[in-house]
Parts: C-alpha cells; sequence; structure tokens
C-alpha cells in the first residue's frame, strides 16, 4: 500500500486527478475550489503532471472546453463551485446529452445573493436534473478515492457519463486531514487508459450534439434517463472493485449505528462526521437514534434507501439547501417521494439548516433528534423547518 | 506538561494575515498525523486579507478518528501570535478553565495576569525577538510552535522538522533553529 499522509484536502483532489493521468484540465478559479486548481496549474507547470492546461475567462467556457477534450477521447477533468457552477448550468446538460465522460470536482458553495462564498449544497441542488452521475464525499479520503473512481465509472463504455464529486468547500476543500494515498501502480492497475469509442476524428468525420426536431428529441430523452438509471449498477461494480484493490468500501447509502433506530437521521456529505458523534452521545444516553449518510446523489438509489429506512418511526432529513417555497428541502422532497408508495413508511421530519456557512455542531444535531419528537407529536402541516435561525 | 496529552486537543490561532497562522496550524497537523495520530487544521473560513486578524484551528486526537466538521467554539489551547492583538480580539473566548494560553509577548507573567486574569495556564516568549534573531524577520509562526510544545507536547519537537522542511525548503533549517530557541527560552506558569 502507499503512504498516509496530512494534506489538504483540495490537493488531494488534485493529486487523484493527477494519479489518474489526466489529460486535459480547463477550469476558471474560484472559492473555495481554488486551491484544487492552483495545484493542478502547478503540477502541469512543474512537469509532474503531464497534462494540458487550458485557463479559461470563464466557467462556461470551461466547460465548453471539456466537452471539446472529452469528445476526442482525452481524460478531461474540471472542477467549480457555487455561483461558477451556475455559470456552467446550461453546459452541463450537453455534457451528459453527448454521453462525455468529465470528472468534476464541486466544493458546494452557497448561492448569491447575498454573496456568500462559504459553504452549503445549494450549489449541487441546482445542478440536480442535469444528468450526471453525481457522488458525495464525507471526508478528505473518500474525496480522493471517489475522485479516482469517478474516472472508471464515466469512461465505463456501458456509462459513458460525466461524473460529478461532491466535496463541501472549507469543510473539506480547506482541511488538513490524513489521507491514504496509493502508489501510482496501484492506480494504474485500478484505472484502465481512457478508450472512448467514438472520439471525433478528421478523417473518419460524425455529427454529434446535432439539432433534433420532435420527432427524435423523446427518444433521445428516454435514452438518456435509460442509461443514468442503469449506471447504479456498473457504479457499485467499480467501487466494490476499488474496495477489493484498496479496502475501503462504498454504498450508495452508508449507514451508521441503524440498528434497532426508531430515529434515523440522514445526511449529505462532511455533516455526516458531526452526526456520526450525535448519534454514539444519543447512544450512550440509551436514546435508539441511527444515521443514514447518502452518497450517490443521481442516479438516486431507490431501493437502498427504502432498505436502509427499514422500520424507523420518524426519518430526519437535513438539507443544506433550500426549495425556496416548494415542500421543503430538496432531498427531503425526494426521500419522502421516494418512500411514498411504502406501505409502512416513517414520519418524515424536514430540517433545512447549515445554509452559507453556518456550523452545524453536536448539540444542534441532538436538538434536531428533539424537535423531531415534538413536531411528531403534534402533527402539524408544517414538515419542515428552518433550523436555528436567529429570530 | 499542562493540557492533558490523551483524547482530543483541540487548539486555536490567533494571527494576521500573513503572519502564518494557517501554516502554523497545518505544520502542526501534519507533524501530528506522521507520528500516526489523527488531526485537522483548518482556517477560520471565508475570505482573506493581509494584516486583517485571523484564526486557524488544530484539532489532534492521538486515539481516534477526528468525526466534527465545525469550527472550534471551546479550544484547549490558545496561541497568539501578534502582541498587538490582545487589545483587538477576545483571544480568551471560550477558552476551557484552566486552559493554555500561549502568547508572543515581552510582558512578564504578573502583567499578562492583570489584563487577562489568573484562570489560564501561561506560556510566555518574546517570538518576535527571536524570529528577528534567527530568521532576520518578524515572522513568528514557526517561532510560536516552538512555545506551544514547550508548554505541552502534542507532537514531538521532531515531529516538526519533516513538515517545516517540506514547507520552507532552504529556510527551513533557519524556522526550526527558531522553533527550537522559542522552546528553550519560553516560560510555563501552570
Amino acid at each position: 500500500m502507499g503512504k498516509r499522509i496530512g494534506i489538504e484536502v483540495s490537493l488531494a483532489i488534485a493529486e487523484a486527478a493527477k494519479m489518474a493521468n489526466t489529460d486535459v484540465v480547463a477550469a476558471y478559479p474560484i472559492t473555495p475550489q481554488t486551491h484544487i486548481v492552483e495545484h493542478l496549474a502547478e503540477l502541469v507547470a512543474s512537469g509532474e503532471m503531464n497534462a494540458e492546461y487550458i485557463p479559461v475567462e470563464s466557467e462556461h467556457s470551461a466547460m465548453s472546453a471539456c466537452l471539446g477534450s472529452a469528445v476526442v477521447g482525452a481524460r478531461t477533468f474540471t472542477a467549480t463551485a457555487g455561483q461558477g457552477l451556475e455559470l456552467m448550468h446550461e453546459v452541463l446538460y450537453v455534457a451528459s446529452a453527448m454521453r462525455l465522460p468529465i470528472i468534476m470536482a464541486v466544493a458546494n458553495r452557497a448561492l448569491s445573493s447575498p454573496l456568500n462564498v462559504w459553504g452549503d449544497q445549494s450549489d449541487m441542488m441546482a445542478v440536480r436534473d442535469t444528468g450526471w452521475i453525481q457522488i458525495i464525499c464525507e471526508n478528505g479520503q473518500e474525496a480522493f478515492d471517489l475522485t479516482v473512481c469517478a474516472f472508471r465509472i464515466g469512461e465505463d463504455r456501458r456509462v459513458l457519463l460525466p461524473v460529478m464529486i461532491h466535496a463541501d468547500g472549507f469543510y473539506l476543500t480547506h482541511v488538513v486531514e490524513p489521507i491514504e494515498f496509493p502508489k501510482q501502480e496501484e492506480v494504474d492497475r485500478f484505472l484502465p487508459p481512457n478508450q472512448f469509442p467514438l472520439p471525433l476524428d478528421p478523417d473518419k468525420p460524425v455529427t454529434m450534439g446535432a439539432f433534433t426536431p420532435p420527432v427524435m428529441y423523446t427518444e433521445a430523452k428516454k435514452a438518456q434517463e435509460v442509461n443514468l438509471r442503469a449506471s447504479k449498477k456498473i457504479i457499485l461494480e467499480h467501487w466494490a472493485e476499488f474496495g477489493k484493490a484498496f479496502g475501503r468500501h462504498y454504498h450508495p447509502i452508508e449507514q451508521y449505528r441503524t440498528e434497532g433506530a426508531k430515529t434515523l437521521l440522514l445526511t449529505l456529505g462532511s455533516f455526516g462526521e458531526t452526526a456520526m458523534t450525535a448519534v454514539d452521545k444519543l447512544r450512550s444516553e440509551g436514546k435508539e437514534v441511527g444515521l443514514l449518510k447518502l452518497r450517490l446523489w443521481r442516479p438516486f438509489p431507490f431501493e437502498e434507501v427504502r432498505q436502509a429506512v427499514g422500520n424507523a418511526e420518524t426519518l430526519i432529513v437535513l438539507d443544506r439547501a433550500l426549495s425556496t417555497g416548494g415542500p421543503g428541502g430538496p432531498v427531503f422532497s425526494e426521500i419522502r417521494s421516494a418512500l411514498y408508495s411504502e406501505k409502512k413508511r416513517p414520519r418524515i421530519v424536514g430540517f433545512v439548516a447549515g445554509l452559507g456557512g453556518r456550523d452545524i455542531t453536536v448539540a444542534e444535531f441532538e436538538k434536531m433528534v428533539k424537535r423531531s419528537s415534538e413536531l411528531a407529536k403534534t402533527g402539524g402541516e408544517q414538515e419542515f423547518e428552518m433550523f436555528g435561525v436567529r429570530e | 506538561m499542562v493540557v492533558n496529552n490523551t483524547g482530543l486537543i483541540e487548539i486555536r490561532w490567533h494571527g494576521r494575515g500573513g503572519q502564518g497562522a494557517v501554516t502554523s496550524a497545518e505544520l502542526l497537523a501534519q507533524a501530528a498525523i506522521n507520528e500516526g495520530k489523527y488531526a485537522q487544521a483548518f482556517p477560520a473560513f471565508g475570505p482573506e486579507r493581509r494584516g486583517a486578524p485571523v484564526v486557524a484551528f488544530d484539532r489532534i486526537d492521538s486515539e481516534s478518528p477526528i468525526r466534527v466538521r465545525a469550527e472550534i467554539r471551546e479550544p484547549d489551547v490558545v496561541i497568539v501570535l501578534d502582541p498587538t492583538l490582545l487589545r483587538v480580539v477576545k483571544v480568551t473566548a471560550g477558552l476551557k478553565n484552566k486552559g493554555l494560553l500561549v502568547i508572543n509577548t515581552r510582558k512578564s507573567f504578573t502583567e499578562i495576569e492583570k489584563d487577562f486574569g489568573s484562570n489560564w495556564k501561561l506560556a510566555l516568549v518574546d517570538a518576535t525577538k527571536i524570529a528577528r534573531e534567527v530568521l532576520g524577520l518578524p515572522i513568528v509562526n514557526t517561532t510560536m510552535l516552538g512555545a506551544l510544545l514547550k508548554a505541552v507536547g502534542v507532537v514531538k519537537t521532531e515531529s516538526m522538522f519533516e513538515p517545516i522542511n517540506g514547507r520552507f525548503g532552504r529556510i527551513a533549517e533557519k524556522n526550526i533553529n527558531a522553533m527550537k530557541k522559542a522552546f528553550e527560552e519560553t516560560l510555563v506558569k501552570e
């Protein structure tokens, strides 16, 4: 095996792209993603990484350059955050519909206005329906591992889809922590070269991403839907292979102390670690509380979520994004929808918290559990709350 | 030795933008990780401004992985790189009862206790003088690592060498010397 080192998570993500033998990086710096692309630029400039670094004038151009790179069969990586992800929004749909395996790290950040560079998951939720595979990391080790896996998943001939790796801005990107680095030859063994099946080639011209009239557009979208759904099985296959090779195992939804739990918390991303500590504390007080951590956001793991929820009486869903004027946070809404047809389902309580860099502490997770039982008793119409608002 | 050396230790660094508080926090975490411990280092999140008061954090745990992603609100240790901050920032905010306060200052224990009370364990050193002598610059971040390690052995002094070498290259040796000198000169009051 390789080496355990203390490294900033941003640098570890950049190192993962380097160890994956990325051919092209096209990116525009934005807080809190900056350290990722800065480090990639350094690696390319110093010759440590044999890749083309394309500095562009905006995120819209970054993703457009990535399209051009991926379409000729180059292994392509980029990273962005918050407003940057929003600026590339329309191009994201093109990447997935053209079946281009672009790998992108997203340092999750709040959206303006008011201007806020801090972490939440509003950016992730705003690109939910762009047709990308979306995977969420809890810590630096996962950010490294899942970035390496993303290339193998996206480039698999049965998948051919772009993959977003979500890592909470600041809470992950700016933290130095211990990360196990594999050896280069171990990564090479795990990750075969990119063999894009239909690269653009002037000698064999083809048209890609063409104009499509109503007679074919629905069929094209159906094909995309079938393909993205089917990718789940293949994602699991590659994670299992990664587990065999490196001893770290990844699942669409991770469970923590869920055995016999009457109340379950559900989180996405780095706040899962704080929630684990809260669950430990509540368990030590004899409370039957467990934790679910959603790793695979798209394709959504319906079966796995239903199984993981099991016989819980209350399910608390934490959203770090708001669906303004809607039925609650976006994750809450999806989970409720996924469980709607179940004969026995828990009471689902949604909290929106941790917006724009506001911490959620162990004590606040405990408060959420307490508040959820109050809400369960009253059974009012208000099914979600913005938690911890200063009034 | 002041603070307990097992379990979780939480440290808050106070400096000004450009003085290297974040770098010190990172080097300390790297040293702890190289010793096989678990550690996190991170800045107070947000935009950075040169000269403005900045804060950085370390969590070090010799036994178990660290499972908290939030700012440190009740540190065991506070380190102050810049004496002028003492008038601007309440550096003892949230500091645990009997916690350790490590300050770069020319003042005596009596003078510091007059300002901050006697509730804290104190470690005092004139790091600016040491940094000027050894580095030729009043940048005290590595010097203050020596002061911290004198007061609480969160890592072995030798464990700092590799991270400092990795970060500072040809000026690493001077930084190591400044750290060692501070280790010798720091006065600790339990």
